[in-house]
């Protein structure tokens, strides 16, 4: 994360996304706040993706990864310990901005609650996810489009338990069943994906 | 030497050898039974009381279906089996189904959009199926990506395998989470064993006989392209070893 404008760069990308979507929908606030929450996990999503290919590429590039990978940590902490901190830099501050930037779409106000506790369940799958893709790339020039290709599909359920969440939420409907969903869907991918991400890590670093 | 520089010559000179003589006769099976069950199910079958004759679609629409799911699920074994043996054609015939998975998906989506014109009254709806099927071209399409960007074989090999098999739990997971999502506009099963509304067996029999079409074409397909990676690879590396004869 290191000089990579990471931080700034995913909050900066979130905020244009939002205030493009009354640019391309139309300034109704009716029809604004019923998006809202899909627009808030869409815009979260792709802030994350952004700072995707920045988890591996400067250690890859000065060398850092390899000494990393001769060090007695095994491959699987190393990319835990990526994903936790690209989601430190990354998925924290989306969660903390996205209230914000629900007032500019008029979010319902049962709303907010459920957007933030949703992104805050969701946004770890999103960063270890991100993590695996990041890996499999990791040695590529310009990898980034690539990246996006492969890390979008397997964002599907994280985006789909998550949106619903905040959706339902929002709509004053229950949310326990998504919420579950959502919470069984980070655990799983935290529990075993970095497993792959660590041998693909490998295979690159060969 | 060891047995790992056994099974990387051999096998694909047995493979070739083997093919050579399976391919014929897999190709012409698959030309016969695809021509039988087309025709037959195109101008040999009454029309649908309800549906007319947009239900003989069914005949293209069903198989394609079933081989786009099929292809991804050979297309795990294979990764399966090249990430335990280390086994190259395993691997490129992973490389060379998925193209052809591609394609099959790509048929069940344009089909479908077909047939539900008339029918749903529109060519696209967010349905469980409907949506998971072009969640599985995406995935399609980022496998065939990073095989293609990715210039060392071996690597290309062990990266597509991983992401094949988390690719498949990713996948099934989607499969369910639009379950959840949108309920269905879709029918059910056409076929299954259990109870409940079926097709009749004038429609059924001509079906089963395309489905078998497209598998033999599937087949045929992946042993063809298989066959044309095996002998791209030993087209690069006569053409490296020549360059560093010159050099």
């Amino acid at each position: 994360m290191r000089a990579g404008g990471g931080f700034g760069l995913g909050l900066s990308f979130f905020l244009i996304v939002v205030v493009l979507v009354p640019f391309s929908v139309g300034p109704q606030n009716a029809l604004l706040a019923e998006i809202a929450p899909g627009v808030l996990w869409l815009g979260a999503l792709l802030a994350c993706l952004l700072s995707l290919d920045r988890i591996f590429a400067l250690d890859w590039e000065d060398g850092s990864l390899d000494l990393l990978a001769t060090s007695p940590l095994p491959m699987e902490a190393i990319v835990s310990v990526k994903a936790l901190a690209h989601w430190l830099t990354t998925g924290l501050p989306l969660v903390l901005a996205a209230p914000v930037l629900g007032l500019l779409l008029s979010l319902p106000q049962e709303g907010y609650r459920w957007v933030i506790i949703s992104l805050f369940l969701g946004t770890p799958a999103l960063s270890v996810i991100g993590t695996f893709g990041a890996a499999l790339t990791v040695g590529l020039k310009r990898g980034g489009l690539l990246l996006s290709l492969l890390v979008l599909p397997l964002y599907v359920p994280t985006l789909i338990f998550g949106a619903e969440v905040a959706r339902r939420g929002a709509e004053g409907l229950a949310v326990t069943t998504p919420l579950l969903l959502l919470a069984g869907i980070t655990c799983g991918t935290i529990a075993l994906l970095p497993f792959a991400s660590a041998a693909v890590l490998r295979v690159n670093l060969r | 030497m060891n047995l790992n520089t056994l099974w990387e010559y051999a096998n694909p000179k047995k493979f070739i050898q083997t093919t050579d003589r399976v391919l014929p006769w897999v190709a012409g099976l698959a030309a016969l039974t695809l021509g039988a069950g087309l025709v037959w199910g195109f101008f040999f079958t009454p029309d649908d009381y309800r549906q007319g004759s947009t239900v003989k679609i069914i005949y293209l629409h069903v198989p394609s279906a079933l081989m786009a799911i099929n292809a991804w699920l050979m297309m795990l074994i294979t990764s399966l089996v090249w990430i335990v043996r280390r086994h190259h054609v395993s691997a490129l015939a992973a490389r060379a189904a998925a193209p052809v998975g591609l394609v099959m998906t790509l048929i069940a989506l344009l089909t479908g959009a077909i047939w539900g014109q008339p029918m749903w009254g529109t060519w696209w709806a967010w349905d469980p199926r409907l949506t998971s099927f072009l969640i599985l071209f995406l995935f399609y399409l980022g496998y065939i990506a990073l095989w293609a960007a990715i210039e060392n074989d071996d690597t290309a090999a062990d990266l597509t395998s991983i992401l094949c098999l988390v690719g498949s739990v990713f996948a099934l997971l989607s499969r369910y989470a639009v379950n959840f999502w949108n309920q269905g506009l879709h029918q059910g099963a056409s076929l299954s064993v259990a109870p409940g509304e079926r097709m009749a067996m004038t429609f059924k029999l001509p079906l089963y006989v395309s489905m078998a079409g497209f598998v033999l074409l599937f087949v045929a397909l992946v042993l063809m392209r298989t066959r044309t990676e095996i002998r791209a690879r030993r087209l690069r590396v006569l053409i490296a070893r020549q360059r560093m004869e010159h050099a």
